[in-house]
């Protein structure tokens, strides 16, 4: 499999405040990340709210321009792209948006709703019933507007949007976090059949570490904008305290296996006032003077995680 | 001996009925799990309970709500105004919009046992720093001057808590707490909550969409259908042998460690709105298994189903 998307140091810094009395503050959204993604595989990424996974699948289809860092889609270096060039590559990648209220325009039709992205690349858009159906919607429903419509059915507008120009790489942020428990499996159950008939490639964001492994390849663990560990299979036992952490929030439908949930205490530290250290010191359980003092880097193993004191393979 | 039972309630806006015989009970340190997808009728249940329906122009049609044995329809207003925020807490879904962005955290707690206990501003403002600190904020009397946004969507939520254990209740009505929040967050809160209910003999009606919360938190789990109760009873048997198609269907939405991909299917379709609610079963257009019987007949009981336990037919 020869490599859709690779990503080499990427970081994105965000300035914000300053004026008359005071000083920009600068936090680094994003920070040297790098990762590859095979055609046809699925990458998740995960990691709670602020770790910079939604500024990292904006800066993958750079919506946002990078600070730094190499881009490379199908080969060609994206950052170094025109305006009206990237436009056409744009083609062959979509996002599908975590909101499927706000994502969609209220009054629009789904039939305008589906025409846009041809009318962007001055195509003629075809009957808007084929592209409902491919996604689990009656081709009727092409007059409605989103108002008409429930969470789950948006989303599947969404996706179907997200698909109108047959992209090679769908960056999924978070599709099913605003969903029901019930829907958000319809939509994963869509996304992997449309996988499979059309070979794409995902790169799914989410907060949910159970979803991720069930769904996904390989997973890339964030805190606070940096990976902490490369997962190189779903179900591969985490080696960082922070992923151990992540697994064991997680809410396992069986009251015979209740468990102390909550191995995390403390809050996240500010971005914009990070410690020296590793950035998860605060909250571990194995941290040490070492890790409070220095930043470990991600080792460039089978298994890569950034860890002074990882956990046993 | 149950402190909140609602028994037979039928619940209508206008001429549509919404909610039909929906009959549960919750005693002084028992947790009772209500779920169901949106649209079922929790939330409406919810303000059955607390005697809020005419807010949102609803009526209890039939049957009764007993708030410690004495029938809510009975009282006046004034006195079932007394019950809330004293005597029942209410923690809503959505802390970023159940604080007020305008008063600091501190005067929006504060207020409640000003109102509901008679305290001085100083006693309360003790009572209010108090209860932060139990509920594991670091530094409350700082905090207790900060605004809302200046802090996490985890914080506020415990905020929220505060708020509804500062009468000191007996009873507490959590609407979907967690859903809003990041997974390590939701598993402190759900952490928080469950201590709650242990060290202060406390009554706990949870909401939820999230069979997993259910497990890991609740004694008794009452599953709510398009306005219906599916089924009843406590959580380990239910979970080892659900009797509703509804419930196996609810608990297999999540994916857990190990599930075989392509496992996840979802519910197919959604909950019908109440103009259109289905003959018989209500739940028979999505049921794998439901029969010409189902159609045409409303099952009683618990479980709720012509076929419990997926009998063979």
């Amino acid at each position: 499999m020869s490599d859709l998307l690779s990503v080499t140091g990427l970081t994105k810094r965000f300035q914000s405040g300053g004026g008359l009395f005071q000083r920009p503050r600068a936090m680094m959204a994003v920070r040297e990340v790098s990762f590859t993604l095979a055609r046809g595989e699925v990458l998740g990424v995960v990691g709670e709210s602020g770790c910079g996974k939604s500024t990292l699948a904006r800066l993958v289809l750079r919506l946002i321009e990078p600070t730094g860092g190499e881009l490379r889609f199908d080969g060609t270096d994206l950052r170094a792209l025109s305006p009206a060039a990237l436009r056409k590559m744009r083609q062959r990648m979509a996002m599908v948006f975590q909101d499927p209220y706000s994502s969609l325009d209220p009054r629009f039709t789904l039939a305008q709703i589906l025409a846009e992205p041809f009318a962007v690349q001055g195509q003629t858009p075809p009957d808007p019933g084929a592209m409902l159906e491919t996604v689990g919607l009656p081709a009727t429903m092409a007059q409605s507007h989103p108002h008409q419509l429930s969470g789950g059915q948006r989303q599947r507008v969404g996706i179907a949007r997200a698909l109108a120009l047959s992209p090679d790489l769908v960056v999924l942020d978070e599709p099913t976090a605003s969903l029901d428990v019930s829907i958000q499996a319809q939509i994963v159950a869509l996304l992997t059949r449309l996988r499979q008939d059309r070979g794409l490639t995902y790169l799914f964001i989410s907060h949910d570490l159970g979803l991720v492994r069930y769904f996904c390849d390989r997973v890339l663990v964030m805190y606070l904008g940096a990976v902490v560990e490369v997962l190189p299979r779903a179900d591969a036992p985490p080696r960082h305290p922070y992923t151990a952490a992540l697994q064991a929030s997680a809410f396992v439908p069986d009251p015979a296996q209740r468990r102390t949930l909550a191995a995390l205490t403390g809050e996240i530290p500010s971005p914009f006032d990070l410690p020296p250290g590793c950035a998860f010191a605060g909250r571990c359980p194995r941290a040490s003077d070492l890790c409070r003092t220095r930043r470990p880097a991600l080792d460039q193993g089978p298994h890569p995680v950034a860890c002074f004191h990882p956990l046993k393979d | 001996m149950s402190l909140l039972q609602l028994a037979d309630v039928s619940v209508s806006i206008g001429q549509v009925a919404l909610l039909d015989r929906i009959s549960l009970s919750v005693g002084k340190g028992e947790i009772l799990g209500l779920v169901g997808e949106s649209g079922s009728g929790k939330s409406l249940t919810a303000l059955a309970a607390m005697g809020l329906l005419p807010l949102i122009g609803g009526r209890i049609t039939g049957g009764a709500v007993a708030f410690d044995g004495q029938d809510m329809a009975a009282m006046t207003e004034v006195q079932r105004r007394s019950l809330r925020g004293r005597r029942i807490g209410f923690v809503s879904q959505n802390p970023m919009t159940a604080l007020d962005p305008v008063t600091r955290i501190g005067a929006q707690i504060d207020v409640v046992s000003r109102l509901h206990l008679g305290l001085t501003r100083a006693q309360a403002r003790a009572r209010t720093v108090d209860l932060l600190t139990q509920l594991r904020i670091p530094e409350a009397a700082t905090v207790a001057e900060a605004w809302p946004h200046q802090l996490s969507g985890g914080m506020k939520q415990r905020i929220v808590i505060a708020m509804a254990l500062a009468g000191d209740p007996d009873l507490i009505i959590a609407d979907e707490p967690t859903t809003a929040l990041d997974v390590t967050v939701q598993a402190q809160i759900i952490q928080i909550l469950g201590a709650l209910v242990r060290e202060r003999g406390l009554a706990l009606l949870l909401i939820t969409h999230d069979m997993g919360v259910v497990a890991q938190l609740c004694d008794r789990v009452a599953v709510l259908y398009a306005g219906r109760l599916a089924e009843e009873g406590p959580t380990a048997p239910i979970f080892a042998a659900p009797g509703h198609p509804y419930t196996r269907a609810l608990i297999g939405c999540i994916p857990t460690e190990g599930m075989a991909k392509g496992a996840l299917q979802g519910i197919p379709g959604t909950v019908p709105g109440a103009l259109a609610f289905p003959s018989g079963c209500r739940f028979h257009p999505r049921c794998p298994q439901a029969q010409a019987l189902c159609r045409a007949e409303a099952p009683q009981g618990n479980p709720a189903c012509h076929f419990p336990g997926g009998a063979d037919v």
